[in-house]
């Protein structure tokens, strides 16, 4: 639930339908308003957000070039078969599922557990969030400079931290191995942030009373831990885990940046690979089509996931026979 | 303002601390402390040692990597790279560019949630839905036929290209909607009784209570806009034109060992980012919870 949202009254929808069946009196200038002012985002957002879409669609069925405009001739599937043989493609789509499964558990588990920790400290949040988020508004370009700078080897600090302890530091830009490991520790330190704020903010939605109640009946602090904050979390972690699924299966501009897919494209995520053959190779036609079946993909997870949450809350809501107590907004 | 009250009342002490006073708490929470400190530290020791290397000079970097007295300091590193880097330039693009961003983003979208959320018009439930189902898309995979459709309108190297995606994001309408839902409808009745239109009670009634939300989606548009790379790396392609992270991203180089350089243009790069968050953190982390728990 959000802070914003959670602020609204809870009797507000009743007033809400008496005020629509006064205004029913005068419904012209009410017609008038809102198509006007709902006019200029609407003009924009369908022509730059669902145009690309329409485009994205029209497109992938011809054999178009990005270098000169125009659509080119019309190929019917043949796009769409192209990308489902090919198997650059799918090692592509492989590498940003690879990506996604060795990030989300990290940043989910991390996050909720750091989150649960700095909940117990009264002091010095400020301090937690500067060093947890502030690396989160900091851009991918240079986000990659400063590892560049600490992963190179001889003077990087951390192959110096590998010798240390003892250990061969791995070699983060030319292997494939090493590289992995780069790009997730480093889009651990970038992106962690976003969890922990999301977390923060479900914790401080727990009413206090909960754990006044259990530290009355003898919980010990580990105790509330494990049964109160992280059971009562449940919902905040479905949903901290679909954003970092969606978010990580989006993957670019660090691999990209740092690694250039490289070596031998062996790390090259998804939308590299649509950037590479439509701005590379110029194949628009092609690169759309693999736009499209990469969005067919994300659709898929997303739906999914909104069937399995909304099955599980109309559930949930039957079992206690009362509306569930954190009210959802209605849209998601 | 109503709104502000209870937004500072959760931020007082964290439930946790106040209700264990006895079976150990105190020594766990001071444990707690400890860790989390200690993890805080790690986390900052990125941007620390970019500054730090970006106040040394290349010769005593490879000489003693690890030392970061050794050499003594300087901003050198800082002249040459604003010398030689047109740096300015990027600043001014992304500054123009986040800006007009902001403006019309926060303009245009306050008004569709206004609309949205108070006024019953023909075609609501379509827009509403619509809106609903474009926080789903993953922009980012849409690259290509935006640029082909960019392209047909005579927009790429224009700022108009960086600025309308980001007007046409519907998680902003999304956080107005729900911000005006929020309203008292006394308020508005009132003012519909006094004769004021629904515009005037936009422009005088609303947009003035809803500086919260105009703050979020203000700051948010502004960072993601700023930050952004794959877009403004496909639409702006000559070098003084380009925003500060793809600028940056042509020093990206393994083999580059100007470290102190290279290190001085990224502090550059992420300083202002930096002190925005300073000043905003309160707004930008509400943001964030806000726009992420929908």
């Amino acid at each position: 639930m959000t802070t914003i949202a959670s602020e609204r009254p809870a009797e507000r929808p009743t007033s809400r339908v008496t005020l629509r069946t006064d205004r029913e009196r005068a419904p012209r200038s009410d017609r008038r308003a809102g198509l006007l002012l709902s006019s200029p985002f609407l003009i924009i957002y369908l022509l730059f957000m669902i145009g690309p879409l329409l485009v994205g669609v029209v497109v992938s069925f011809f054999n178009t070039t990005t270098v000169k405009s125009g659509l080119g001739g019309w190929v019917g599937l043949a796009n769409y078969r192209a990308v489902l043989e090919d198997s650059l493609f799918w090692s592509a789509m492989w590498h940003s599922v690879l990506f996604t499964l060795l990030t989300t558990p990290l940043l989910v588990v991390l996050a909720l557990a750091f989150a649960v920790l700095a909940s117990r400290i009264r002091r010095g949040t400020v301090f937690y969030r500067l060093a947890f988020f502030a690396p989160y508004v900091v851009p991918s370009s240079v986000v990659v400079l400063v590892f560049l700078w600490m992963y190179t080897p001889q003077v990087g600090l951390v192959p110096k931290l590998f010798s240390a302890v003892g250990l061969t530091s791995p070699d983060f830009i030319g292997s494939t191995s090493g590289g992995w490991t780069a790009v997730v520790l480093m889009t651990l330190w970038w992106t962690f942030g976003f969890n922990f704020v999301l977390y923060t903010a479900a914790i401080q939605d727990v009413p206090p009373e909960v754990y006044e109640a259990a530290a009355i009946d003898g919980a010990s602090p580990w105790q509330q831990i494990r049964f109160l904050t992280v059971p009562l979390l449940g919902r905040t972690t479905s949903l901290v885990l679909i954003l970092q699924i969606l978010a990580s299966l989006k993957v670019f501009d660090q691999i990209y940046l740092l690694l250039g897919g490289g070596p031998n494209q062996s790390t090259r995520p998804v939308i590299e690979y649509i950037y590479d053959t439509g701005f590379t190779s110029y194949r628009g036609g092609y690169g759309a089509a693999a736009t499209m079946v990469y969005f067919v993909i994300i659709v898929a997870i997303s739906a999914v996931w909104y069937g399995l949450r909304h099955r599980r809350t109309t559930v949930a809501e039957r079992a206690a026979e009362r509306p569930a107590p954190r009210a959802e907004r209605r849209t998601s | 303002m109503t709104t502000l009250a209870p937004v500072r009342r959760r931020r007082t002490p964290a439930p946790a601390a106040i209700a264990d006073r006895s079976n150990g708490a105190k020594l766990f929470n001071r444990l707690c402390a400890v860790c989390v400190t200690l993890f805080a530290l790690i986390w900052l020791v990125p941007l620390v040692w970019a500054l730090i290397t970006s106040l040394r000079s290349d010769g005593s970097i490879t000489a003693k990597p690890t030392s970061p007295f050794a050499g003594g300091w300087s901003f050198h590193a800082y002249s040459y790279a604003w010398d030689n880097y047109p740096l300015g330039y990027w600043y001014l693009n992304s500054l123009v560019i986040a800006t007009l961003a902001v403006l019309f983003t926060v303009t245009f979208c306050s008004m569709a949630g206004f609309a949205l959320a108070l006024l019953k018009f023909p075609g609501r439930n379509v827009v509403m839905a619509l809106v609903v189902a474009g926080l789903m898309l993953p922009t980012e995979g849409l690259v290509l036929p935006q640029f082909i459709e960019y392209r047909s309108l005579h927009l790429l190297g224009t700022y108009w290209a960086l600025v309308l995606p980001s007007v046409a994001a519907p998680v902003s309408v999304f956080v107005f909607h729900s911000f005006f839902q929020g309203i008292p409808t006394p308020l508005i009745e009132a003012a519909r009784l006094d004769g004021a239109s629904w515009w005037r009670i936009y422009r005088s009634v609303c947009l003035p209570i809803s500086r919260p939300a105009v703050a979020t989606v203000a700051i948010l548009t502004f960072i993601s806009s700023w930050n952004a790379f794959l877009w403004p790396l496909l639409v702006l392609s000559q070098t003084k034109s380009q925003t500060v992270p793809v600028g940056l991203a042509s020093l990206v180089n393994p083999s580059n060992i100007q470290y102190a350089e290279v290190m001085a243009s990224s502090v550059l790069g992420f300083l202002p980012l930096i002190a925005v968050f300073l000043v905003f953190q309160r707004q930008i982390v509400q943001g964030v919870a806000t726009t992420g728990l929908k």
